[in-house]
């Protein structure tokens, strides 16, 4: 797991800042603190920042093909490298080194971009191919390693997190305010977009191809769900043998490593399966993590408690406070590069900490089994709503809506303005976003508090209409849960849960993530599974708990769905949070220009009056005050000195003319 | 003292609709008023949720002296600032003002 960062000259050979190519590699060195290397021609820079995992004496990149043309730099990981690299072998591939990284090399030599659907990983990767001048740059599935770039004038500059292409100085740094209003939406920006001008992010499951000056960009893959009459007709017992199957599978192969393998245990379902499955069918010890809450109702600690004594694993805690919530959140921020509406990343990053200093570089984790098994309150909430339009007049259907949400349909004197709300549109069908509509308008509720500059800004932008244009041809006849489920993986899944709780707060501490759950051949079976065996009458994940029933306690399988969430007002206002106050204040909202420094000071008062917020007045203030802070941290005081010196122990100097042409570095040639 | 009509001066010379908007104004628009008119609906525009809601009771009962029973709690009364006058207006007529 590493960062990757490089420039690409567009109209022809030239100069390339090598200083520049430093300072965007150095910067990401919590991505890879063991080493780096850089590659530079006169059309190309490639910096790499190493996380070494496999081959720990030989995988130093950048790494070359047999003949030196092809040279790669790769983020990630490719699980399936040992079968790909005999196949290679057999073939008359020679390899140098013992990485997975020269596994895509070769493989891309054979087969081009068509290589990608051969790997099985998660990654981000750039191969220049020297001879023909084309750079190759592509992203993994799901979106799980992350890959920003920027095309500026003649050249395109790309890097693992933004923060790396800021570093050159001509790329200017403001906010995009589609950006920022996409977020005010869908809690994310959409695909391939980012909440800065200029800076775009490939797709997942998509490639770009660079050469003679043009730009294509392609997608690979997509998730994919079949139309209900050609879903599988199994048996349920085939259809849970074949998923444990490929879910034993896709966690074997992602214990490959030549570091120890730990797994994050929150104490929830999914977590649970997984370090159990490593812990009965891979190894004798194993050593597990978690986070606990100080606030209790946050708090899964009791849960944990029971798969530890279950297994027999060495677990640690890390126990989070109100406070720490306050006091890291501009730290988190400033890794996830995005306004966030909540403050959930924060114990993420606080806890990929604690597993470093225990000296672990690798933890499975449980993601990405709400999205592929059915787990979400909101796809059940989309299932029930239809349910209840089919016959609307029903007193007995709108009761179930108190069965899934029980604890704010607690107060009688509630029911009948809920049942009210989601009796809204209930009998719109045909409507794209029937599961997630709800969610976004409510979300989009706190546009409000944009200013009036934003609000010009943002006027005629059209979030759902763009989101609409991407939707696969087939969607319209997909069922309800599977239009529900691509929504929630390529927005929150894609966009959110994977960088601002997955990629970006575990590399924050140079800590690789990877999920067992989002391996491509479990997500495309399930895919072609009956929505009815996901979702079993009311019973969220139904396939996957009758799958390990036997082999996790029943307390465990049977509890119901604890969402991860993390305090929001006691995070941020408990204790002198001078940073977060700062942010929040008028002559700060102001200087940003992004709110109306009245409404959010209203907002501030009602809230500190009640001492309490509603889910959306909750989501403002963090989705503020993080858009604040990254403002301060990106755009007004952006540090743009050599903070992060870079000593690379390979330097590949290719250039015609290099001597002399960087003053302030000397290298020597390897 | 009440008239019993909506839009009208009610509970003790307060201009009820003229109160409630303020409230709902201040509380859940943060001062920005030009997104409310008599008949808007809260439910449909998102002016309300349900932790709205059981706030905006708290301030009726308080406000105009009523006791809110539960099921009165029902958008037909509680969906607009129309419907909350004619609500609030029905229910001081009935019950002495305070």
């Amino acid at each position: 797991m590493c960062g990757i960062a490089g420039i690409c000259l567009l109209r022809g050979p030239g100069s390339i800042s090598v200083e520049t190519l430093y300072r965007m590699t150095g910067i990401l060195r919590h991505r890879g603190p063991d080493e780096s290397g850089i590659y530079v021609d006169d059309r190309v820079g490639l910096g790499h920042a190493r996380l070494s995992i496999i081959d720990l004496a030989g995988g130093t990149q950048p790494i070359p093909n047999e003949d030196e043309s092809l040279w790669i730099v790769f983020n990630g990981e490719i699980f399936n490298y040992p079968e790909l690299r005999d196949t290679l072998l057999s073939r008359g591939h020679r390899f140098k080194t013992a990485t997975d990284t020269e596994v895509i090399l070769h493989l891309f030599e054979e087969k081009g971009p068509a290589c990608l659907s051969d790997l099985n990983g998660q990654f981000a990767f750039a191969i220049w191919d020297s001879k023909a001048g084309e750079l190759f740059l592509a992203r993994d599935r799901a979106g799980i390693r992350p890959l920003h770039y920027v095309v500026t004038g003649d050249r395109l500059l790309f890097a693992s997190e933004i923060k790396s292409i800021f570093q050159d100085r001509e790329i200017p740094r403001k906010f995009d305010p589609e950006g920022i209003d996409q977020v005010f939406t869908f809690w994310t920006t959409l695909p391939g977009k980012t909440v800065f001008d200029g800076v775009r992010e490939l797709p997942p499951g998509h490639f770009m191809q660079v050469g003679s000056g043009n730009i294509h960009i392609r997608r690979f893959w997509d998730f994919s769900f079949e139309l209900p009459g050609d879903q599988l007709d199994w048996p349920v017992g085939k259809i849970a043998d074949t998923a444990s199957e490929l879910l034993l599978d896709s966690t074997r192969i992602r214990l490959r490593a030549d570091v120890p393998v730990g797994c994050y245990l929150s104490g929830g379902l999914d977590s649970s399966i997984i370090a159990t499955l490593v812990r009965r069918n891979f190894r004798n010890e194993l050593r597990t993590f978690g986070v606990r809450f100080e606030e209790e109702r946050f708090d899964e600690g009791a849960h944990q408690a029971t798969m530890v004594d279950h297994l027999g694993v060495l677990h640690t805690e890390v126990r989070v406070s109100n406070m720490d919530i306050g006091k890291h959140f501009p730290e988190a921020v400033r890794h996830c590069e995005k306004p966030l509406l909540r403050t959930a990343p924060v114990p993420m990053f606080l806890l990929s900490d604690a597993v470093r200093r225990t000296g672990y570089k690798v933890v499975l984790t449980g993601e990405g089994a709400d999205e592929i098994f059915g787990g979400y309150d909101i796809f059940r909430e989309a299932l029930l709503r239809r349910f209840w339009s089919r016959q609307p007049d029903s007193r007995l259907r709108p009761l179930l809506l108190g069965k899934l949400y029980p604890y704010i349909f607690n107060d009688p004197r509630l029911r009948n303005t809920l049942q009210s709300f989601f009796r809204i549109g209930f009998d719109r069908h045909d409507d794209p976003f029937y599961s997630h509509r709800h969610r976004w308008e409510n979300t989009s509720r706190n546009r409000m508090f944009f200013s009036e500059e934003m609000k010009r800004a943002t006027q005629g932008v059209d979030g759902l209409g763009d989101l609409e244009q991407r939707l696969p041809d087939d969607f319209p006849d997909w069922d309800t849960l599977a239009k529900a489920q691509y929504l929630e993986m390529v927005l929150f899944l894609g966009n959110y849960l994977l960088s601002s709780q997955g990629d970006r707060v575990a590399m924050a501490h140079s800590l690789e993530i990877r999920l067992p759950y989002l391996d491509y051949r479990l997500v495309e079976f399930l895919g072609k599974v009956p929505s009815k065996w996901k979702i079993f009458g009311m019973q969220e994940k139904h396939l996957l708990k009758r799958m390990y029933k036997d082999a996790v306690p029943e307390s465990v399988v049977r509890r119901p769905k604890h969402p991860y969430r993390a305090p929001i007002l006691e995070g941020l206002f408990t204790g002198n949070q001078e940073e977060i106050r700062t942010a929040l204040s008028e002559s700060a909202l102001r200087k940003t220009g992004m709110f109306d420094p009245k409404r959010v000071s209203r907002l501030l008062e009602k809230v500190r009056r009640a001492g309490q917020a509603s889910e959306v007045e909750g989501m403002a203030i963090a989705g503020i005050a993080s858009t604040q802070i990254l403002s301060r941290q990106f755009i007004e005081e952006y540090p743009l000195t050599a903070d992060h010196p870079l000593s690379p122990i390979v330097f590949v100097d290719r250039r015609t003319n290099s001597i002399g042409s960087d003053p302030d570095c000397s290298f020597t040639n390897t | 003292m009440t008239d019993g009509a909506a839009g009208s001066t009610g509970v003790e010379g307060m201009d009820v609709p003229e109160t409630i908007k303020a409230y709902v104004v201040e509380n859940f628009l943060f001062g920005d008023d030009s997104r409310i008119g008599p008949g808007t609906d809260f439910l449909e525009n998102g002016i309300l949720d349900s932790t709205g809601v059981l706030e905006l009771v708290g301030f009726l009962e308080e406000k105009f002296g009523i006791r809110v029973e539960d099921d009165e709690l029902v958008p037909d009364n509680m969906n607009s600032l129309e419907k909350i006058s004619l609500y609030i207006s029905k229910k001081t007529g009935k019950t002495e003002p305070t």
